[in-house]
């Protein structure tokens, strides 16, 4: 596939400097969520400043008794590369996005991304959407505020009208449901918006 | 040795803390602000922590950031940091407060935020 930074304008500060500027920032993240292979790195990178990183995360961590020595734990060492990106926007905010796998399996991995997040935009692909259907349970679990962004694939069926779509992922009416662009970055600004606008009507300043 | 080529990590991870799995302070996040007090690494520090003052050396870091530069996990990091910030090496700042995330200000900024960087040329 051909990498396609087809809208570079917000890549200008991609330069590989990984550290935080010296002025104090308001630091807050947004999981992007969903299944492999339906871009959600693609999307990070899209938007991201600093060069893609990514954590190795074991998937059994804390599992165990850690002073358990005694014989050799079945654990697997198996990991999971959770990847992550920044985005220093105007006003003091860096706002990280954490691609975030919606496996059961990740579950003690997704609590502890999860904590503190302001929510997900859940990814998903409309050529197989029972994929999402384990991220969209554990997004709903925990309770996370969520937008759904539909990543467009080329040969994606756009015959499905949005109320199908809605039916299909058992969505409520509000939630926010939106078609993107991963490898572009202003189509996945507009995505990561309609999650934060639906955030600012959930909270509005009259409700504090 | 600031830079290394890519490859195995410097230390391996279940030998980066010494065999200590829990941080000593719980608090230490993700997106916790680490950066160098500025007071000398004593002798004897561990490879890993100083590995991890290493990073610090040109500004602040996440969490997150400095278990991917150094290619340990993020439990890890934190055991190391947690060690850092009790010998008053590393200073650590808190994200938000997960019950102030919704602070209608704050996600009204973040809105502003993304809205400003699409216009950007």
């Amino acid at each position: 596939m051909a990498s396609a930074p087809s809208s570079s304008a917000l890549s200008a500060g991609a330069t590989g400097a990984v550290h935080l500027p010296d002025t104090d920032r308001d630091l807050v993240k947004i999981l992007v969520a969903g299944p492999f292979g339906v871009g959600k790195t693609t999307l990070i990178d899209s938007v991201s400043e600093i060069r893609p990183l990514h954590t190795e995360e074991p998937l059994s961590e804390a599992s165990a008794r850690v002073d358990d020595l005694a014989g050799v734990r079945e654990k697997s060492t198996t990991t999971v590369a959770i990847d992550f990106g920044r985005i220093s926007l105007p006003g003091d905010i860096v706002l990280y996005l954490f691609g975030t796998p919606g496996q059961e399996r990740f579950r003690s991995l997704w609590d502890d991304i999860a904590h503190g997040a302001l929510g997900a935009l859940v990814l998903v692909d409309s050529r197989r959407l029972d994929a999402s259907f384990d991220v969209l349970g554990l997004v709903e679990e925990s309770g996370l505020p969520y937008a759904v962004a539909f990543n467009a694939f080329p040969d994606a069926p756009r015959h499905y009208g949005e109320e199908r779509l809605r039916r299909a992922l058992d969505l409520e009416p509000g939630t926010p449901m939106v078609t993107c662009d991963a490898r572009d970055a202003n189509s996945s600004v507009d995505a990561l918006l309609a999650l934060v606008d639906h955030l600012v009507g959930r909270f509005p300043a009259e409700a504090r | 040795m600031t830079r290394r080529p890519a490859g195995r990590p410097l230390v391996p991870a279940y030998l980066s803390t010494g065999g200590v799995a829990r941080p000593s302070r719980p608090h230490l996040e993700r997106l916790s602000v680490l950066a160098r007090s500025g007071e000398p690494p004593p002798a004897g520090l561990p490879a890993a922590e100083l590995a991890l003052l290493d990073t610090l050396e040109d500004g602040s870091l996440a969490v997150v950031e400095a278990a991917a530069l150094l290619r340990l996990p993020v439990s890890a990091v934190r055991v190391l940091a947690a060690d850092l910030v009790d010998r008053d090496l590393v200073l650590a700042r808190a994200p938000i407060p997960p019950a102030e995330r919704y602070d209608p200000d704050l996600l009204k900024r973040v809105a502003d935020g993304l809205r400003a960087l699409k216009l950007r040329p």
